[in-house]
């Protein structure tokens, strides 16, 4: 018990103090065997553990299935305002967590809602 | 031929309530004629549009589910750019969307009825681990 939690302070400071990509990164240009071998990506989920470097980031979960919402309906604009960035763009799945299939339904559903001035194409509903 | 269409089109924001009424009538005299049906009509009342449509930023939504063919769809929407005070307007397919979920739904249920066993069992067993 009180192991797991030296351990769990050690990361959140290692996390904090030194980017992970920054480390790595300049030797890589040089090696013959580029392109094998990497180093884990630090932006996995669960990659930092292989790593060495422990940080932890909370697993996104999507909020369809938790919620179980099956209907993605274009008219549902408050449900879709969510998915959409400021400027009028679909987020992207690695950013928003929701599930594949959910995702393509959602994208159609904006879509849609686009096309009938409910979502703008770009910008700001002004 | 039973598939359901929506019908969701943008009046202009000045159109008056009969005028409204009178649209919606031809409409409806239209899919009935082609052997369709119209289920449900609802009015959605003025939204801001979320990007400028022929110079205009607000507009009155209506709504329109019919069931009937893909010629009568045809029809409708043919009317419908016809139409002068129409400014904007989309055909949903939905009974297959319907289909879908009724058949979730189906599953959720049967599901919630078989299992209410297994929670006492797992409440005494995390009841000894903490003992």
């Amino acid at each position: 018990m009180a192991e797991e939690i030296r351990v769990a302070a050690a990361g959140e400071g290692s996390s904090g103090g030194e980017r992970p990509s920054g480390g790595d990164r300049p030797s890589g240009p040089d090696r013959s065997d580029r392109g094998e071998r990497r180093p884990p990506r630090p932006g996995g989920p669960g990659g930092g553990r292989e790593g060495g470097r422990k940080y932890f980031r909370r697993k996104k979960v999507c909020k369809f299935c938790v919620e179980k919402i099956e209907a993605i309906n274009y008219k549902d604009v408050r449900l879709l305002a969510q998915f959409v960035a400021e400027s009028g763009k679909i987020v992207p799945r690695r950013l928003t967590g929701v599930c594949t299939p959910h995702q393509r339904r959602l994208s159609s559903a904006i879509k849609q809602a686009r096309n009938i001035a409910l979502l703008p194409f770009a910008g700001r509903a002004s | 031929m039973n598939r359901s269409y929506e019908l969701m089109f943008i009046v202009r924001p000045d159109m008056v309530e009969e005028e409204q009424d009178k649209l919606i009538s031809t409409l409806e005299t239209a899919v009935t004629s082609s052997g369709g049906k119209v289920k449900s009509v609802e009015k959605m009342g003025k939204r801001r549009l979320a990007y400028m449509v022929r110079r205009f930023h607000d507009g009155i939504y209506l709504l329109l589910t019919v069931e009937g063919g893909g010629g009568l769809i045809h029809e409708l929407e043919r009317r419908l750019r016809v139409t002068e005070p129409v400014i904007k307007f989309i055909t949903v397919r939905i009974d297959e969307e319907q289909k879908r979920l009724d058949k979730i739904k189906a599953i959720r249920d049967a599901r919630r009825k078989t299992p209410p066993a297994p929670p006492a069992e797992a409440g005494g067993e995390t009841a000894a681990v903490t003992a």
